[in-house]
């Protein structure tokens, strides 16, 4: 049975729909994000789980409990938010020790609670400073530990790296990914960045005005996006228009000079979609010409302009010799690593 | 940089400021250098002022319990206006915070409203509504039987803390709501998420997060009541002096200019001890607030 459920959630506010039918299950322990654009209602979904806002359809079950029925602060879920929304007023060891208090526990064990919560997000020794006193990754540090020393059933976390330069946002994913799979609390993450999103979660649930999108793993979202909004949104991508020629035997999947052999099932105009790292240069295939050539170090960026319009390819750097600006190319893939889908 | 640059450089900012200093100096440094001044010379029924240095006003001042009286009056309406305000101020704010957008600009308006307004016509306000048997509101409970004799609120201390708590009211709510604004939107989130009730988080989250702001409104209030001179004036009249119409009465009626001078220069080196050592205390106190 699924831990966490939410069934046809919607929310609305006066006529506007921000969220609409969201249903999800979401295993113990698991590491799901909702990711998607601003707007996208992806935390209006976490404030409906944690309580701050009721949803207008649809039930939210926590272990087969209608979570909807309990207050916000009956809920025991550990929640960080996007500004940290720490109490300024207080030491980072009273900020950690204010959920504990809320629920009697007594001195001695709080004190070690808190000192151990510190530790393991690795601000031993930082009891007694004021958050205003502290970096934004240490500020980030405390809101974790307080929402974890709670025990919390679910980890709700609001954006929470958002506001941190991107070395330390890549510190804190693989320290977050660490303390997660240690503690195996269940946790949901709101995320507009595909990379956290990617780095961070079993699943991903993504979305855009309102709707789920997707839910699949990383890899399942990547490689096989479900609709273009998803396959945009994760990574690059190129769309080309293709068609599939079912008068000839056997029928032909034809973009520009490229073909292969037709996929069952549709005919007519299509839409292919390939990812650039997976576009190489060959003797054969869609002709193109070279427009921009960027090296990044481990790999170099190709923009061009092909037959069906443009295209990004994205070659690691092996040290072979790479086409230069200007130079007319072939672009060419193997089929299994394209999408096809009606023509937009 | 050539040495003559250097020079023009280090005397720019003072020819910048150079007119607003000047009248900075000229309309209240040598006033009050000379208020204090004053202070200090003789004055007869028959000689006027005459421009020696003695003691005899202040001598008069710290001896005679008629200025003590005035003074502890002073500071008492000053100090209960302020708690008065505090008290109501400090939860009109939090309430006006936590209104939706239309309404808070209405209610906005209404509090800030009567800035625009003179004190003196908001002080007679009160006295259209409370003065003796003429008064409004004790014409109509008096018909109405709920009372035989009129409210006592014209000459009485209670009267001038009321008056100067509705004057005063926008300063202390205008100095929370301040402080409120830079409140986390998400902080009261956080802390119903861990498990606190409304009562707790108004406690121990919000209240000591707002009390800087309540406490430079209480500066604010404080300094202003101490010396207010209108509402005093026509609420407590010639029969409850406060320092600052004791020192008008001085100035203006018995025509003893050093010694409504002594009363002024007292006036205000009692209010810059007070402000400056409770700013400092508040400082100290919520520096991390602050930050």
């Amino acid at each position: 049975m699924a831990y966490l459920e939410l069934e046809g959630v919607a929310k609305q506010f006066g006529a506007q729909t921000v969220v609409d039918d969201f249903s999800l299950a979401v295993g113990k322990g698991e590491f799901i994000s909702f990711l998607g654009p601003s707007g996208c209602g992806k935390t209006t979904t976490l404030q409906m789980i944690a309580g701050f806002l009721d949803p207008t359809r649809g039930a939210i079950r926590l272990e087969g409990k209608d979570l909807t029925a309990i207050h916000p602060a009956k809920r025991g879920l550990g929640i960080v938010f996007q500004s940290y929304a720490l109490f300024p007023h207080m030491t980072a060891a009273e900020n950690v020790a204010f959920g504990l208090e809320m629920r009697n526990v007594p001195r001695g064990e709080r004190t070690e609670r808190v000192r151990a919560a510190l530790a393991m997000v690795g601000l031993a020794g930082y009891e007694e400073r004021h958050p205003r006193r502290m970096s934004g990754g240490q500020q980030q540090r405390v809101a974790l530990a307080r929402a974890l020393v709670i025990k919390p059933s679910v980890l709700l976390l609001d954006e929470p790296l958002s506001n941190l330069d991107a070395k330390l946002r890549e510190e804190m994913q693989i320290e977050l990914r660490q303390i997660q799979r240690t503690i195996g609390t269940t946790t949901i993450l709101v995320t507009h960045d595909q990379n956290e999103a990617m780095s961070l979660s079993d699943r991903i649930v993504v979305m855009s005005q309102g709707r789920i999108e997707q839910i699949g793993t990383p890899q399942e979202t990547y490689e096989k996006p479900a609709s273009a909004f998803v396959s945009q949104f994760l990574g690059k991508t190129n769309d080309f228009a293709a068609t599939i020629d079912r008068t000839s035997a056997p029928a032909r999947l034809i973009a520009g000079s490229w073909s292969a052999p037709a996929p069952a099932g549709r005919s007519g105009a299509v839409t292919i979609s390939i990812r650039p790292e997976r576009i190489d240069f060959g003797d054969a295939g869609l002709s193109a010409k070279i427009v921009t050539r960027i090296f990044q170090g481990n790999h170099w960026l190709f923009q061009c302009e092909s037959e069906c319009g443009p295209a990004t390819v994205i070659r690691q750097n092996d040290g072979q010799s790479q086409p230069v600006e200007g130079e007319a190319v072939h672009l060419t893939w193997r089929p299994e690593d394209m999408g096809v889908r009606g023509a937009a | 940089m050539s040495a003559s640059a250097e020079e023009r450089n280090a005397r720019t900012p003072w020819v910048l400021t150079a007119p607003a200093l000047m009248l900075f100096v000229g309309v209240l440094l040598i006033p009050l250098a000379m208020t204090v001044m004053l202070s200090f010379h003789d004055w007869g029924q028959y000689k006027g002022i005459e421009p020696v240095f003695i003691l005899k006003n202040w001598h008069e001042i710290v001896t005679d319990p008629y200025y003590a009286e005035m003074f502890g009056r002073t500071f008492r309406i000053a100090i209960l206006t302020t708690l008065l305000t505090a008290v109501l101020g400090a939860p009109e704010a939090y309430i006006l915070n936590r209104m939706s957008g239309c309404w808070k600009s209405v209610f906005l308006l209404v509090i800030l409203g009567p800035l625009l307004i003179s004190v003196v016509a908001r002080t007679l306000g009160w006295a259209l509504l409370f003065g003796g048997n003429n008064g409004l509101v004790n014409k109509l409970l008096m018909s109405a039987g709920v009372i035989r004799a009129p409210i006592p609120f014209m000459f009485t201390e209670t009267g001038m803390v009321v008056a100067l708590a509705h004057v005063m009211m926008p300063f202390m709510v205008l100095s929370v709501w301040a402080a409120l604004q830079r409140l986390d939107p998400q902080i009261e989130n956080a802390a119903l998420s861990l498990g606190a009730g409304p009562v707790t988080i108004i406690r121990r989250i919000i209240m000591p997060q707002i009390m800087p702001g309540v406490l430079s409104g209480a500066i604010i209030v404080f300094s202003l009541s101490a010396s207010a001179f209108a509402t005093p004036a026509i609420i407590g009249g010639r029969r409850l002096k406060v320092a600052a119409t004791l020192a008008y009465d001085e100035f203006l009626n018995t025509l003893n200019w050093p010694l409504g001078a002594a009363v002024a220069t007292l006036l205000l080196a009692a209010l810059v001890l007070i402000v400056v050592g409770s700013n400092a205390l508040i400082e100290r106190r919520y520096a991390e607030v602050f930050r």
